[in-house]
């Protein structure tokens, strides 16, 4: 009899999806999906609404990525109110937005690594549910956990400091932002009491890819091979091919590094990005126009922007590129625990970037914001932890919103999402009769490695046990367990 | 008065969905109430959710105590318990780990045990907006007048005009 497995919701990943994973009678995989539990009508919901609302409107879809929401909306109606696309705001204007962003990205990198995948790193994917968590490393190795708290903090701060507040941040505005950063805030980021300080960011940063190399030089082959398969990339890229998190053009290179999407207005997003819905889930599969859905998906996030760019233009970073890119020869790297690899070296880059700009006097001009001539629509991107995030409104005489679209980064990975899910299910579960709690976390692993939000729920309704089901052919219940 | 003790009020929830905001209403009322008063020895801090660096913040304090709302169906109005440390359970996801886990990676790493108490209050209404709903607002202005007792007792303190049983 041929079975389905229901793993849901996957454990130590933001939101709540479920795993389904089909057995025919003798035991092989025969399909595997990944369905994401995902809010829709938010664009509907912000629709009415005055555009200079939105930065902070949109805040209210996640708790976790706040920034790159209000970031991406601000973006895009810096469009609107003629400022521009990304280069038009004054230099005090992008260099705050620049700080608020690269904090939130290192204190989100940091979360991910340090809280949500270090565990497997220092257990092991078959160790007991109960090691799998923070604590857990805390009790093996204290210092570990120590400094992700500690980075995660001082991420905190920086966001507090540009957004000005934690839950809600105004700090970026259509045409720029409302406030500089004072010279005791940027002493206290600068020249903080150890370790709250920008030197010993740095320092951790490093730290924490050499603790992942030196797991990757002893696992090798579980790191390489764990879910690895080629594809697309797509991210943005500065129009001289570094690095950017904040602005440049969208870029996409194929498995052999390609360029298959050349270096783009952002403006023109859907001329060439075009979205599938498929039956099975609310999430769409977005793809390439030009390549059609089977040959045009792409990864997108942290291995997404290192195929992508030329160059990291941080020193210390772009030592740890290098080293990246020369184990795979150049060309693109499709290993998506390697996921965690480029995730760190943007952890050290981030770190050297909020160093910088804390010592650039740019940061306590006065000149906060641009205005032009308005305009009735506009896009923002920007590369948000998990990747590319699109906002595209448009807006009627009245300055209200009559259309948004939101392109998240985890809908941008869901294809690579559930090729990662198919292939470790065929790894682990082949011939199995019988799911166990390592074939569960096994799949979770290739699935955290890609950082998905899934539903941005509040904490007030996201209580959540994790439920496993298993199904026959007729979709019967044959076995249901709940963790927790 | 005692001016040893220092109390934080750490407030979270979405104040764009409904009645998940009342954590965070609660510490800005906490807030003007301290400034008025002058009482250093509280602190507030809010934010949409716990999360794994609040253990150091909660390290700092000898009490702290968490406001959130919730959907409770036992809960009728709101409820004051003591935050007890848990290292059985593991939260499933990491943006909503709970005050105990935060007690104890607070005590795990930080060798700090502060007196730690959870204030509930119940909500009804979560969608995407701003604006508390007025059977929980009702709630919330009780929750914050016992909250206010509950400080002026622990900092041995009185104000007239709040009547506290």
């Amino acid at each position: 009899m041929s079975k389905k497995i229901t793993i849901e919701p996957v454990t130590r990943v933001e939101g709540h999806g479920k795993v389904t994973i089909k057995l025919d009678d003798f035991g092989r995989v025969t399909q595997s999906r990944l369905h994401i539990v995902e809010f829709r009508g938010f664009e509907r919901f912000v629709q009415g609404r005055p555009y200079w609302e939105a930065p902070v409107l949109v805040q209210r879809l996640c708790g976790i990525c706040p920034v790159s929401h209000h970031l991406a909306a601000a973006k895009a109606l810096d469009v609107v109110v003629g400022a521009g696309t990304g280069e038009g705001l004054t230099v005090t204007g992008e260099k705050i937005r620049r700080l608020m962003h690269y904090g939130q990205f290192f204190q989100s990198h940091v979360l991910h690594f340090f809280h949500l995948s270090s565990p497997d790193f220092l257990f092991g994917i078959d160790a007991a549910p109960e090691l799998r968590n923070i604590i857990a490393v805390a009790q093996e190795n204290k210092e570990l956990a120590y400094q992700g708290i500690m980075m995660r903090k001082y991420g905190q701060e920086v966001i507090a400091a540009t957004a000005g507040k934690k839950v809600h941040g105004t700090g970026a505005i259509p045409g720029g932002v409302n406030k500089n950063l004072s010279i005791d805030e940027r002493d206290s980021l600068l020249k903080g009491t150890d370790p709250m300080n920008a030197d010993k960011m740095v320092e951790w940063s490093v730290g924490a890819l050499d603790f992942f190399k030196h797991y990757h030089k002893n696992n090798k082959d579980m790191v390489d091979n764990y879910a690895s398969f080629p594809s697309n990339h797509l991210s943005l890229v500065r129009k001289d091919g570094a690095l950017d998190i904040y602005h440049g053009v969208l870029r996409a290179v194929d498995n052999e590094g390609r360029r298959i999407l050349n270096d783009v207005d952002y403006q023109d997003y859907n001329h060439y990005i075009e979205e599938e819905v498929k039956n099975w889930t609310y999430m769409k599969f977005p793809y390439l126009k030009e390549y059609g859905r089977e040959k045009g998906w792409y990864r997108v996030g942290p291995l997404a922007r290192l195929n992508v760019c030329d160059f990291i233009p941080t020193p210390l970073a772009q030592k740890e590129f290098e080293e990246f890119k020369a184990y795979t020869k150049g060309k693109p790297n499709g290993m998506s625990l390697h996921y965690h690899w480029a995730r760190l070296i943007e952890v050290l880059h981030a770190a050297e970037v909020m160093r910088d700009l804390l010592n650039d006097p740019d940061l306590q001009g006065d000149d906060l914001v641009v205005k032009g001539n308005r305009q009735s629509e506009g896009v923002g991107v920007i590369e948000a932890p998990r990747g590319t995030l699109f906002h595209h409104y448009k807006v009627d005489d009245n300055d209200l919103i009559t259309m948004a679209n939101l392109i998240v980064s985890t809908t941008n990975n869901n294809e690579p999402m559930n090729r990662a899910v198919n292939a470790t299910a065929k790894a682990f579960m082949n011939g199995k009769q019988e799911i166990t709690e390592p074939m569960m976390n096994a799949v979770e692993v290739a699935i955290r490695a890609y950082d998905p939000c899934l539903s941005c729920a509040t904490h007030a309704l996201g209580q959540m046990p994790l439920e496993i089901t298993l199904m026959n052919a007729k979709d019967e219940i044959m076995d249901k367990k709940i963790k927790g | 008065m005692n001016r040893e003790k220092k109390v934080l009020i750490y407030g979270y929830g979405n104040p764009g969905r409904r009645d998940d905001g009342m954590g965070i209403i609660i510490t800005e009322m906490i807030e003007e109430w301290k400034n008025e008063h002058n009482l250093t020895q509280i602190d507030v801090d809010s934010n949409y959710q716990l999360n794994v660096e609040d253990a150091e913040k909660i390290s700092q304090y000898d009490v702290v105590i968490f406001v959130d709302a919730s959907q409770e169906e036992d809960l009728t109005n709101f409820r004051l318990v003591e935050v007890i440390p848990n290292e059985e359970k593991v939260e499933f996801t990491m943006h909503a780990v709970s005050p105990a886990y935060i007690v104890h990676l607070c005590q795990k790493l930080f060798s700090k045990k502060p007196e730690t108490k959870l204030l509930s209050i119940k909500g009804y209404r979560w969608e995407f907006q701003e604006g508390i709903s007025d059977s929980a607002l009702l709630n919330m202005e009780r929750a914050f007048i016992f909250l206010q007792c509950q400080l002026m007792s622990l900092l041995d303190i009185k104000f007239s005009g709040i009547k506290c049983n």
